[in-house]
């Protein structure tokens, strides 16, 4: 078994960690939503309408151009609604759940690809190049998954799985059928994968070791013309899980997490569960915190009226603004005003104590001055600035020869926090893998 | 600070669109940033930010150039006291006649600098940005002292304007701001930044310290003696008193305010480096490559060209190469962004710097020009290492295709 030491990156770590393993069993949700958002490369076309009743595992909606991609209602119940935002973009789909457990059960003995896309499982892989979901119809030349979250407070995935594992062999096998390569999981020191037919590779270093992107640009890169999955191992297990029963567990196990959380915990729940349930008792100030459903680099903001987001296993809540006014901050020499560089003090109480941090910006945007900061957050052999100044210019050749068929915008997002210039790289990453998609397609 | 806070917020609606004074909205923008960090929180993408951002680190760069500042203004005053024989005078009457000479100088920097960047943030509805804190600093260290300050000020806006603002602005521009600055005087007014009368200021400074000038005053800086002398380049300081390496070392020859003392350059570069903001690689090339061209000059020496005579560590100590390699090339807008371009970029101007010194007797100070030029290169040799990461993953590909 390989190992590969990454030196690039950095642990960023926040105030409010989980303190034991025990799993808490949140209530039964009052609502539970899919958020299509959460499926980037996907058009839907609503399958039900509001009103209509579903059973766990019916499709809702399909893709407009691949209609076989289906996503499902995760839980038996009433569509209630289908909230619709600006230019009729569907912002989520309601489902009040009837309090029944059925659910539909497959054939696992049909078409591996033709089961996945049926179940709903499908949408939650990715694809390189562009990090959309999977096309259809196009055998991905190897897969990589990740066992381990490296994300700040981010959950340990061997407790999210829980009795899950058991499926990991079987589920491994199903996508060693699909690829004309490998499965290729990455794990971090310590853990084990019981998996005869996967290549398991040990990742030692800071985050992003934990992202898949950086996984396979330091094991097999992804070249131009060449297409590879990605999804973590709890998706992994679930597809096991289906080609052994035939039905596809919607249940997951959260962190919650943060400094603004009245206990850091793992809980079960449901995948899209209503977060007023999840949440339960755990809120210390509503007014003052940010919830983010994932982690506070990659993450979606959430009001609590929202739902639990993809990839449905963290919650963190931090303070908005834990500072209001402060007067002339970029002077300061307080150890609590966090940065990694050695301009401010806090590198001399030491960088790796939990800290407290908000959602300030901290400055305004600049052009890029200082150098070497994204190199020094992207553990892969690419030139973070160069291919950024290549996105925003639009220079597609340019942007293909530097690399962008590797990336996804997750692995610019802590560079993004480094950043001294405040320029939101994932927002730039994300239109520059969609305009170049577009000019493929 | 809640009444300041109270009064900003008052004031605000003038500046808005439709009040009073809103051709002045960037001004205050800039204000309201400078005194309060802003409260917005992140809309997309990450959600925490690092608490570093441009102002941070341009004013730490002005810190570090603090010291070269100070002693600048006590080296100003004390060439000005060996001139006019008063040597015995106290330090401190040395650095206040220091401190009002150059006081007018640094308020005619960051006035025209700051004016200009406040009105074309003002033209672009953009925020003021911070990238002048340093270049009005700067400007007003490496302008020699009799410099009259409408020069000053004309080479300021021209250098703003045309060599920063017109290509975006911070972060933009191509070539070191200050160093345009230099350049103009330099070509625009070559009588007046060089020779005897550029480097010591002689009459008095806003009515301080008047006095007659001794006998054997000469102005020249010692490089410019070195460039002019016959045989063995012997240094001596303004009033004929020769001088050693420890005494450039230190600091006490003519020379540009901001040049003369090492010891205050390396405590600036000591604060740059242990802050992270300057990139050892340029800095260290810089004199790697200085040394070993000052090392092949000094192997090879001509009576023809005297500077080659000079040992490479005197070289170093003297003019503007210490003082170019910590704050001018290691700029990250117009160096090398690349680390391996970095080591080529330093090297390049350490050698280019001795060799217009040496070389080239019309210039008895390499520094600027040395920079410039390799400003001008940098892109190319960023090209040439991102060029070699391209070809790499353009392989990568091509053997895979072959694989298959």
């Amino acid at each position: 078994m390989a190992t590969v030491r990454l030196k690039k990156g950095f642990d960023i770590n926040l105030l409010g960690a989980v303190g034991d393993n025990a799993i808490a069993k949140a209530d039964f949700p009052q609502s539970v939503a899919v958020v299509p958002d959460d499926f980037h490369g996907i058009i839907p076309r609503m399958e039900k309408k509001e009103g209509e009743h579903v059973i766990a595992g019916e499709p809702l909606y399909h893709d407009k151009n691949h209609e076989a991609i289906k996503v499902v209602a995760p839980v038996s119940g009433t569509v209630k609604e289908v909230r619709r935002g600006e230019r009729r973009h569907i912002d989520a789909i309601v489902i009040i759940p009837d309090g029944g457990n059925e659910c539909v059960t497959h054939d696992t003995k049909q078409d591996a690809e033709q089961l996945l896309l049926q179940s709903g499982l499908w949408v939650m892989m990715r694809q390189r190049p562009y990090d959309v979901v999977p096309v259809p119809g196009m055998k991905p030349r190897d897969v990589f998954v990740t066992a381990f979250d490296s994300a700040p407070l981010a959950p340990d995935l061997d407790v999210v799985l829980g009795d899950k594992r058991q499926y990991i062999a079987k589920g491994v096998e199903v996508l060693d059928s699909l690829t004309d390569g490998k499965v290729r999981i990455g794990i971090r020191e310590g853990q084990s994968i019981d998996a005869p037919k996967a290549e398991v590779t040990t990742f030692v270093g800071p985050h992003p070791a934990g992202n898949t992107g950086v996984q396979a640009a330091n094991t097999v890169p992804v070249n131009k013309g060449e297409t590879v999955w990605t999804m973590d191992i709890v998706t992994l297990a679930r597809i096991g899980e289906l080609f052994t029963t035939g039905k596809v567990s919607h249940d997951t196990v959260v962190a919650i997490t943060g400094e603004m959380v009245q206990q850091p915990r793992y809980v079960s729940t449901m995948m899209g569960a209503d977060l007023e349930t999840v949440l339960k008792n755990e809120l210390t100030n509503v007014a003052m915190s940010r919830i983010i459903s994932g982690n506070v680099l990659t993450g979606v903001k959430v009001e609590v009226n929202q739902w639990l987001c993809a990839p449905y296993r963290h919650i963190t809540i931090i303070p908005e603004n834990n500072k209001p006014d402060e007067f002339m901050g970029w002077a300061s020499f307080s150890p609590s005003r966090f940065s990694i560089y050695r301009t401010f003090t806090t590198w001399l109480g030491g960088l790796s104590k939990p800290r407290s941090m908000d959602c300030r910006i901290k400055g305004g945007e600049r052009a890029i001055v200082r150098t070497d900061e994204y190199d020094a957050m992207l553990p892969m052999d690419i030139y973070g600035e160069f291919l950024i100044k290549a996105i925003i210019s639009g220079d597609i050749d340019k942007m293909e020869q530097l690399g962008i068929y590797e990336i996804a915008p997750e692995d610019f997002a802590l560079a993004e926090f480094a950043d001294t210039s405040k320029l939101e790289l994932q927002r730039i990453v994300r239109e520059g893998l969609d305009k170049l998609r577009a000019e493929m397609s | 600070m809640k009444a300041l806070r109270n009064f900003m917020n008052k004031i605000e609606p003038s500046f808005r669109p439709g009040g009073k004074l809103a051709k002045l909205e960037s001004v205050y923008d800039g204000m309201e940033t400078f005194l309060f960090t802003p409260n917005a929180t992140s809309r997309s993408g990450v959600h925490i930010h690092d608490g570093n951002d441009l102002k941070r680190t341009m004013i730490t760069v002005v810190a570090a150039l603090v010291p070269a500042l100070l002693f600048g203004m006590y080296n100003i005053g004390y060439q000005h006291y060996l001139a006019i024989g008063q040597a015995h005078i106290g330090w401190f009457t040395m650095f206040l006649y220091g401190l009002l000479a150059l006081l007018p100088v640094i308020v005619v920097s960051y006035g025209v600098g700051l004016g200009i960047e406040f009105i074309s943030a003002q033209i672009h509805h953009k925020e003021i940005q911070e990238g002048f804190l340093v270049t009005g600093i700067l400007i007003p260290l490496i302008v020699p002292i009799n410099t009259p300050l409408w020069m000053t000020a004309v080479a300021t806006a021209f250098a703003v304007i045309f060599a920063k603002e017109i290509f975006g602005g911070t972060g933009m521009n191509i070539f070191n701001v200050a160093l345009i600055t230099r350049a103009f005087l330099f070509f625009a007014y070559p009588s007046r930044m060089s020779g005897d009368e550029a480097f010591v200021k002689i009459d008095s400074a806003l009515g301080m310290g008047s006095g007659k000038v001794v006998d054997t005053f000469t102005g020249a800086t010692p490089l410019g003696q070195v460039a002019t002398s016959v045989g063995d380049p012997s240094m001596t300081n303004i009033v004929g008193e020769p001088i050693s390496c420890l005494d450039a070392f230190i600091g006490f020859i003519p020379g540009s305010p901001g040049e003369t003392s090492m010891i205050a350059i390396l405590i600036g570069a000591a604060i740059l480096l242990l802050t992270g903001i300057a990139s050892w690689r340029i800095m260290c090339s810089v004199f790697v490559g200085g040394l070993g061209m000052a090392a092949l000059a000094h192997a090879l020496p001509s009576a023809t060209y005297p500077a080659s005579l000079l040992d490479p560590w005197t070289q170093l100590c003297l003019g503007g190469f210490a003082f170019g390699a910590v704050f001018m090339a290691t700029d990250p807008v117009t160096g090398a962004r690349t680390k391996t371009g970095q080591y080529i970029y330093g090297l390049l101007i350490g050698v280019f710097a001795i060799l217009i010194r040496v070389y080239n007797s019309g210039y008895p100070e390499g520094m600027m020009l040395a920079i410039l030029l390799m400003n001008a290169f940098a892109p190319l040799i960023d090209h040439c290492v991102v060029s070699s990461n391209i070809k790499r993953r353009a392989r990568r590909a091509a053997a895979k295709v072959k694989e298959d």
